[in-house]
């Protein structure tokens, strides 16, 4: 396996008028080369901030602090993302080597201009590919991601297409310039269970013939089941639990996840009640001290969990765990 | 077992005129919900299940009389009256108003920004005139709030000063405080995150069983629908596909659209065997219906019957119907 991404100590912050507040807090994680990792959490965790500071893509309001470091690992040597500063310079992430994907296909298009024009647009810019080759590509492209007719589907727009067809046409226009890294940001979010695992099994095919990594964000945890390598857990802004999926799934230890596992409604059993996690998740304005899920946390030993912020400390190999149960002072 | 039923259609359809066609060409029509027969029990948690364009949402709401009904009846009977939706008339219509609510599925959108908690609660109640002073209102809105676990001392604020979670039990409440027996909520879970969810869900549970309440639950998520309802319909193109128990919808659904909607729910278990019969192609449009059984063009099973006849509910055990030509062949 080759490294692909380092993600050091991101924290961010949004000007805001109201004060300062804090999306992002202290995340750092790795990324192989054709590893899928899943970012869950729940709205406002700050999971889609933090995959669009990889490709620099906040708003400019977005304060990024001295600490955070991306690099991504490409063919030619590394690459400081924090260091990009023009849109020239920043044209090697954004489209180049890191594509993205979006929840809502339809908002992700230009209305106006046919897909094929918009897929060759990007293929001009980010490739040295000439007219009549890109075209051919994003054929191919289209064709690869199961649209029938893809030489037809190349002249029409957006909103000729169907939810699932666009998501694909998204994912062909994504990839086509061959990127090192995926981003998808609730790419199954919009779309039906059946189309869901179309796209699913798509993006997994993908994957495999393409090698590159995904960052993949969902609410989903059965989405990353079945799709993620690893998986990170995000709670208001900080990543609460990280390691491989069948570690975090089977034997979740954060109080925030084995709480997020037993609220899903799941088929194979149905006797049981569903447990709600108590409360709602607090305003970034009002972010607690110490550990951030101290207001909702069912174990809560006390003073320790407001006064400190909890570190990462290993369950097993491999699998991390930001809790003061896991800690050394607090650990049983 | 008929005195049970609160709702029951008949050969129910719902079309929707498009605009367009030729000068002397039929005025072509979208059949959003097509020949429906349906039961619901009283004080039972009924779920519709089914993909988005399938004719959930406007059997819902024809259910309410706020869909136009092209064809067949709907009859609603409590304990007190029984209407023909069809044929009521309009004081009939104003007393059935007090008697269905809806539950929207966006608690952003559903709630007045400009009105306080405490007027969007009461606004149903002074609307409809159930009270006769500002004290019984009050009164009103103080039950249902606590009810629907709303702090008391939040009635004064407004939408803006609550989470997700919090405005969908406002939006209960004000569903609730006309004491209705009917409720439809529509998709009224599926803007909440998980953790958040899970409580909405036992929340209308709980007040389903204190209040007596017949709620007719539309969703898109199966999962939810397994946890909180006991019977089930699933749709497709504007059609019942098959009705069942829960428990026995999905321990033996019949219809190949259930077992593959049932399929394509990603497991939580990472290593769970790829049985998948997954489904190819997508749901045709409404406009264009193919003949013969609508789900003919994505079945596996097809065969030239399937291309030809529409295939009609039919008996398979206790309260399970399903509309297959081939649903003893697949069992």
């Amino acid at each position: 396996m080759t490294r692909l991404l380092d993600v050091e100590n991101l924290t961010l912050q949004f000007d805001t008028d109201e004060g300062r507040i804090t999306a992002v807090d202290d995340v750092s994680f790795t990324l192989e080369a054709g590893e899928v990792m899943g970012l869950v959490g729940e709205s406002g965790s700050g999971k889609s901030v933090t995959a669009k500071s990889i490709m620099k893509l906040n708003p400019s309001n977005a304060v990024y602090s001295d600490q955070t470091k991306i690099t991504l690992h490409l063919d030619d040597g590394p690459v400081e993302i924090m260091g990009l500063q023009t849109s020239k310079e920043l044209q090697v992430v954004r489209g180049g080597a890191i594509s993205m994907i979006f929840q809502e296909p339809m908002a992700s298009f230009a209305p106006a201009i046919t897909i094929g024009d918009q897929m060759v647009e990007q293929l001009m810019i980010h490739t040295d590919m000439n007219a009549k080759r890109s075209k051919e590509v994003s054929i191919e492209m289209l064709d690869r991601v199961g649209i029938s007719d893809a030489g037809t589907r190349f002249k029409q727009y957006a909103f000729e297409l169907s939810g699932g067809m666009r998501q694909r046409a998204m994912i062909a226009m994504a990839l086509s310039t061959k990127p090192k890294l995926l981003i998808a940001d609730e790419p199954t979010t919009a779309l039906d269970v059946t189309i869901q695992a179309q796209v699913i099994d798509l993006m997994k095919d993908l994957v495999k013939d393409f090698g590159m990594g995904i960052v993949f964000i969902t609410h989903d945890l059965g989405v990353i089941a079945q799709t993620a390598d690893k998986v990170a857990v995000m709670y208001l802004g900080r990543l609460i639990e990280q390691g491989a999926v069948r570690d975090v799934i089977r034997n979740p230890s954060h109080p925030y996840t084995k709480g997020l596992i037993a609220a899903l409604p799941s088929l194979d059993d149905l006797d049981t009640p569903l447990t709600p996690i108590p409360g709602d998740i607090p305003s970034p304005l009002e972010r607690p001290a110490g550990c951030v899920f101290n207001t909702r946390c069912s174990v809560n030993m006390g003073e320790i969990c407001h006064a400190k912020v909890p570190q990462f400390s290993a369950v097993t190999q491999g699998h991390n765990v930001a809790c003061h149960l896991f800690n050394g002072e607090g650990a049983k | 077992m008929t005195d049970d039923v609160l709702i029951k259609a008949r050969d129910l359809s719902v079309h929707y005129p498009l605009s367009g066609g030729g000068l002397f060409g039929e005025k072509p029509v979208v059949k959003a919900v097509e020949g429906v027969n349906l039961d619901i029990a009283k004080g039972s948690f009924f779920g519709l299940v089914g993909e988005s364009g399938s004719g959930k949402t406007t059997l819902g709401r024809a259910c309410l009389k706020a869909a136009p009904i092209t064809r067949g009846t709907v009859e609603y009977s409590d304990e007190d009256v029984t209407y023909e939706l069809t044929t009521m008339d309009k004081a009939q219509e104003k007393d059935y108003r007090k008697r269905s609510q809806l539950i929207f599925q966006d608690p952003y959108a559903a709630l007045s920004p400009r009105m306080t908690v405490r007027d969007i609660i009461a606004e149903p109640l002074e609307v409809m005139g159930l009270t006769s002073s500002r004290e019984e209102t009050d009164e009103r809105v103080r039950e249902i709030a606590a009810k629907c676990r709303l702090n008391l001392e939040h009635l004064r604020r407004f939408p803006h000063a609550f989470s997700g979670g919090q405005r969908q039990r406002i939006s209960i409440a004000r569903a609730l405080v006309s004491r209705p027996h009917f409720v439809v909520a529509d998709e009224s879970v599926a803007a909440l995150d998980v953790s958040i969810q899970a409580d909405v869900l036992n929340l209308l549970k709980e007040i389903q069983q204190e209040m007596g309440l017949t709620f007719l639950f539309i969703s898109h998520d199966l999962s939810v629908v397994a946890h909180v309802c006991d019977h089930v319909a699933v749709m497709y193109l504007g059609r019942l596909v098959e009705t069942a128990p829960t428990r026995e919808l999905f321990n033996a659904p019949r219809h190949p659209y259930t077992k593959a909607l049932l399929s394509a729910i990603p497991s939580l278990d990472p290593d769970a065997p790829k049985t998948a019969q997954k489904l190819e192609g997508e749901i045709p449009s409404p406009t264009n219906p193919p003949p013969g059984c609508k789900f003919q063009t994505r079945c596996p099973f097809a065969t030239d019957i399937c291309r030809k006849d529409e295939p009609k509910l039919e008996h398979s055990s206790t309260g399970h119907e399903v509309a297959c030509h081939h649903w003893q062949e697949l069992m």
